[in-house]
């Protein structure tokens, strides 16, 4: 009845069609396509998009000031898919930090080895850390004693506890910075919008004394006071040390110290993808190598002959 | 009943020379294949860098490291 054949034979394939076609409108009328089932089903459908769409909309509320203004989105370099942190900018931004930064914030998770390879020499970065006292000990007759530091330390702290911080800041207790750019929502353009946003409170806005105005901070109220201006420190390698400048440097200094590892990852990253789009290729030129015996095959039907009574 | 055989085909003579050489014992099959991978990873590995130090040129710490290396 059924003859497998490699060369189709194109009178057995159109008596195949012939009857299908046949076969499929003899059938039994079909069911109206309005019945209850597809209407509900259906209107179903549109709520569910409505209610999406209806809570998708950003609409204006009382309470816009107390998330902040939206940051607009920078042109990072580092964003890129390829592109690593810009070094030079680093080691700006590290300049930055210590100078300015570093009187209040504390970067716990920055050991001074870290900066080694990516914004300072090995012989820089001891020399760094020899600047600074560290508590050790306890010595072998029980004293704990004060030594230079070396590349292990991890960076100094500014003040010794919370409490001393929020004494000598109103209150207020500056946080570390180490994770800060993972840590807010906006990362890089929240960090470098906030340090470049102060401006005089609008009409109606009152901030208590102690506080600072800043529309990009949730509040609109922010204990810090505005810190960069235009030629506060004399950049290394020359570089004109405007607001801006500064603000940049050290964001991208503070988006490595959150995210060290991002260079290596993107490189992996690029190495595996192409390494996994190639074979991907290799597997589906395979399967289809393989399959192509199955996929071209053709069936032949030959119905049998009725028989005469 | 006697079939049709490719056996003088251009492709089939190298597949039976590769089949031969490389495939048949498996102690060679082995080595090969680990041979090849390591090669392989070296050229790959070695490739990729180059085209990520060309994609970001003047940006690695590499590329601004002698600015400060005095010693």
């Amino acid at each position: 009845m059924f003859r497998l054949s490699a060369q189709s034979t194109r009178k057995a394939v159109q008596r195949l069609a012939v009857q299908a076609r046949y076969q499929s409108t003899s059938s039994a009328a079909a069911a109206s396509s309005m019945n209850a089932k597809n209407v509900s089903l259906a209107a179903a459908g549109v709520a569910t998009v409505g209610a999406v769409a209806y809570m998708s909309m950003e609409t204006v509320d009382a309470n816009m000031a107390a998330d902040g203004l939206h940051a607009p989105v920078y042109p990072w370099d580092h964003k890129k898919n390829l592109a690593t942190f810009d070094h030079a900018a680093i080691r700006r931004g590290y300049q930055v930090y210590k100078e300015v930064c570093a009187a209040c914030h504390s970067l716990d998770r920055i050991a001074w080895r870290n900066l080694i390879g990516v914004s300072h020499t090995e012989a820089e970065v001891k020399a760094m850390a020899e600047e600074h006292e560290y508590k050790d000990g306890p010595n072998d007759i029980g004293d704990y004693f004060d030594r230079p530091g070396k590349p292990s330390d991890y960076m100094p702290r500014p003040y010794a506890n919370e409490e001393q911080a929020r004494a000598g800041n109103a209150g207020a207790y500056p946080p570390d910075l180490s994770l800060m750019i993972k840590a807010r929502h906006g990362g890089a353009d929240y960090v470098f919008s906030l340090l470049t946003g102060y401006q005089d409170p609008p009409a109606g806005v009152e901030i208590r004394e102690g506080l600072n105005f800043n529309p990009y901070f949730p509040g609109g109220a922010i204990g810090m006071a505005r810190v960069l201006y235009d030629g506060l420190i004399e950049y290394e390698d020359g570089t004109p040390a405007t607001t801006s400048q500064m603000a940049k440097d050290v964001t991208i200094f503070l988006s490595w110290a959150a995210e060290p590892e991002m260079d290596e990852r993107k490189k992996m990253g690029m190495k595996a993808l192409t390494l996994l789009a190639l074979l991907t290729g290799l597997s589906v030129y395979l399967k289809r190598h393989k399959w192509a015996g199955l996929k071209t095959r053709k069936i032949l039907y030959n119905p049998p002959t009725p028989k005469k009574h | 009943m006697p079939v049709k055989s490719n056996n003088a085909t251009a492709a089939n003579k190298f597949a039976r020379l590769g089949y031969n050489t490389i495939v048949k014992r498996n102690s060679i099959f082995l080595t090969t294949i680990f041979v090849t991978a390591f090669a392989a990873e070296m050229a790959f590995d070695s490739v990729s860098d180059r085209i990520w130090d060309n994609i970001n040129k003047g940006r690695q710490w590499k590329d601004i490291a002698h600015k400060y290396e005095d010693n």
